[in-house]
């Protein structure tokens, strides 16, 4: 018998609504795995508030509430009280929202719930702009992007500002655990799920999910944009528990140039372009390392 | 036994009294003693509920509507802006078919910034699909909360609701409160047991996505629960008083209205005022009365164009304004009678918005003016403008 390196559980069946190569599909799917049966899911306005298909269909397996978009920090929080309250202690009650409901509408909320040590794992499923609207501009869209808000245009109005850091806000809210995954490293995003249950409170989860519409590659190509996001360092594998850095995936270190060529929103983008983001990468990914090197215990 | 309190203090023992689980507070004037007091409770040990200390009122309700689908029993008090920043949740409330109970005061909207009675902030919020019962005293404050528990649950029903105090003028007014025994309450109200509660056994989705071919009936369903909760209203209070002695008229309350040939139509507060007033003016031989509105949703449409049927003038003391039209119990009142054979004239008191007093001697104005009668055909009157007569007539042949 074959030796499988993920857990067989399926929370996610297949027919559901998600476009063809969907990241935001196999981020669902492997937290799933990584948290087995005994979830409730808290889903605000965002793409999985769709895949699922229409009532009275559903292609998730665990209950799930649906609540509205800036909301799922206090989703999670009403969920947990009454949960208590009625005696349940042994279900895993996850906020999965988008980086719009997380880093934009919801941030009030979910800093309130991290601040309470609301006992929820939060997971935002990154696509890196609105897409369920159609692949607006949000405050997680990277720098120099294209999106249907920063469409370039005569004036070359792409995405000005950078990437809002959802790691350090939530990190600055001293939760019990915080981590960066890639649907691109299935291993890695179980592990860490694994991890985010074992602990109390408030636990974060970054889940980057490329998304083919939005990001403009083919469908086939998620895994590989999945990869080279952290083969380039633009978007490093890192977990911090109780204040001690760990990263889990060094990467090669590859030009950005590999991962930005790659996809139709930084078609635009000339040499100076991407000398300029490598710079900023190799800046961030420099902050990480030495930070990572000098908070080496657990400290709260 | 006997308390003194104030109508937020008289909530948060009605919430306490009624054992809800699960509440997510955040504080605004006027309301905050009444999460003060719950927090004391707890912190006291005296009450078994969860208490969420969220950072905002839409948390607040956020908090609530999630608590209740795992089957809790949720309470949380608000009032003006922060009434308002719920909205979008109330409707998700209702929507979701959430028994979900709150202690409204209502206070005015800023700008300019007050913190006095005001009723547009509910009247804002009539087309959330929640039940909305304004309180005349203390008293009935304590007696509401826990009958809209009982009303909310019912299946039939399964709606939210707010009980609604004056600022100030109830929520930090002294008044002698009955606090039954507890078992009693227990007895009218068991604790909360919903079928449809969301566990693992048997997934649940609730809030998924409808068509168009869907959408309606679960509007219809809203509607048809809300002229539920009309027919329930009455009877759960007929329950309550044959248990613990006291009622408030159901929807509506006329006081003195069966021989008037002027009835004044008030809610909240200022009905209490009316009454001493009707009295004195009955005196005089005026026969003059006054009709309490307690549901402002469900409207007793029916019920008020009965009450009035005989009176030759009506008057609607409206706390509050619609811009451009004119006030809201006014327009809904107006829209019940109208067709119907014999219904009088109606016309429009706006009074006492952000706090200004409504007096005794406002309201004696108020039935001379409606006795006298009009002879141009003003439907609205502005009350007590600094520097305009007492009643200003807008509109009309004016």
């Amino acid at each position: 018998m074959p030796q499988l390196s993920l857990p067989e559980y399926e929370g996610v069946t297949p027919g559901n609504l998600g476009c063809p190569g969907c990241g935001a599909n196999l981020a669902m799917r492997y937290l799933l795995k990584g948290l087995g049966k005994r979830v409730i899911l808290s889903i605000p306005a965002c793409c999985w508030a769709v895949i699922p298909g229409y009532f009275p269909n559903t292609a998730l397996k665990p209950p799930v509430i649906y609540t509205a978009f800036e909301t799922t920090g206090a989703s999670i929080a009403g969920l947990r009280a009454a949960l208590d309250i009625r005696g349940i202690s042994d279900m895993t009650i996850v906020g999965f929202a988008g980086d719009g409901g997380t880093a934009d509408i919801g941030l009030q909320s979910l800093s309130g719930a991290a601040e309470r040590g609301t006992d929820a794992i939060y997971v935002m499923y990154d696509n890196e702009a609105y897409m369920n609207t159609g692949i607006q501009r949000s405050s997680s869209t990277p720098r120099k992007a294209w999106t249907t808000t920063t469409p370039g245009g005569k004036c070359g109005l792409w995405k000005r500002e950078a990437k809002k850091n959802m790691m350090q806000i939530m990190i600055a809210h001293r939760i019990p655990y915080a981590a960066s995954v890639s649907v691109g490293y299935p291993e890695d995003f179980i592990q860490k799920v694994q991890q985010a249950k074992r602990e109390k409170g408030l636990r974060f989860i970054h889940a980057l999910s490329p998304c083919p519409p939005g990001w403009r590659h083919d469908s086939s190509k998620t895994i590989e944009i999945a990869k080279l996001a952290v083969e380039t360092h633009i978007f490093p594998l890192f977990e911090v528990r109780h204040g001690r850095y760990s990263i889990t995936e060094k990467g090669k270190g590859l030009p950005v140039e590999e991962y930005l060529r790659r996809q139709g929103r930084f078609s635009h983008l000339t040499n100076e372009d991407i000398e300029e983001i490598q710079e900023i990468v190799d800046r961030n990914w420099e902050i990480l390392k030495k930070t990572a090197r000098v908070m080496v215990e657990e400290i709260y | 036994m006997k308390k003194v309190l104030s109508g937020n203090h008289a909530a948060a023992y009605a919430v306490r009294f009624s054992r809800a689980q699960v509440i997510p507070i955040y504080p605004i004037t006027p309301q905050t003693c009444i999460v003060e007091q719950l927090s004391r409770f707890v912190a006291n040990d005296v009450f078994d509920a969860r208490i969420i200390d969220v950072e905002s009122e839409h948390s607040a309700m956020a908090a609530c509507i999630s608590a209740s689908v795992v089957g809790a029993r949720t309470f949380t008090a608000t009032s003006s802006q922060g009434l308002s920043l719920m909205h979008e949740l109330l409707i998700w409330a209702s929507g979701a078919r959430l028994p979900i109970v709150m202690a409204e005061v209502s206070r005015a909207m800023a700008p300019p910034w007050n913190v006095w009675t005001d009723h547009l902030d509910v009247i804002a919020e009539r087309d959330t699909g929640w039940i909305q019962l304004f309180c005349e005293n203390n008293q009935e404050v304590f007696d509401t909360i826990i009958m809209l528990y009982k009303l909310c649950e019912m299946e039939e029903v399964m709606l939210p609701a707010m009980a609604i105090m004056d600022a100030f003028i109830l929520s930090h007014t002294l008044e002698p409160v009955s606090m039954p025994d507890q078992q009693l309450v227990d007895a009218f109200l068991p604790s909360y047991a919903p079928d449809i509660a969301i566990q693992q056994e048997i997934p649940m989705v609730y809030g998924s996505v409808v068509k168009p071919d869907q959408y309606m009936e679960f509007r219809y369903k809203i509607d048809q629960a809300m002229r539920s909760a009309a027919k329930k209203i009455p009877e759960i209070e007929e329950d309550f008083k044959r248990r613990f002695g006291r009622s408030y008229g159901g929807l509506v309350e006329g006081y003195r209205c069966e021989d008037a040939d002027v009835i004044l139509i008030a809610n909240g507060s200022a009905v209490s005022t009316a009454r001493y007033v009707v009295n004195s003016l009955r005196d005089q031989g005026k026969k003059v009365g006054v009709c309490k509105i307690r549901a402002f949703r469900p409207f007793p449409a029916n019920n008020l164009v009965e009450l009035i049927g005989n009176a030759a003038a009506v008057g609607v003391l409206d706390r509050s304004y619609s811009f451009g039209h004119g006030g809201a119990i006014f327009s809904e009142l107006r829209g019940a009678a109208y067709g119907r054979t014999g219904s009088p004239k109606i016309k429009d008191y706006i009074s006492g918005l952000g706090g200004r007093d409504i007096t005794p001697e406002v309201l004696k104005k108020i039935f001379e003016d409606l006795l006298v009668g009009s002879k141009k055909d003003t439907e609205i009157a502005w009350v007590g403008l600094v520097g305009e007569p007492l009643i200003k007539n807008i509109g009309g042949d004016e």
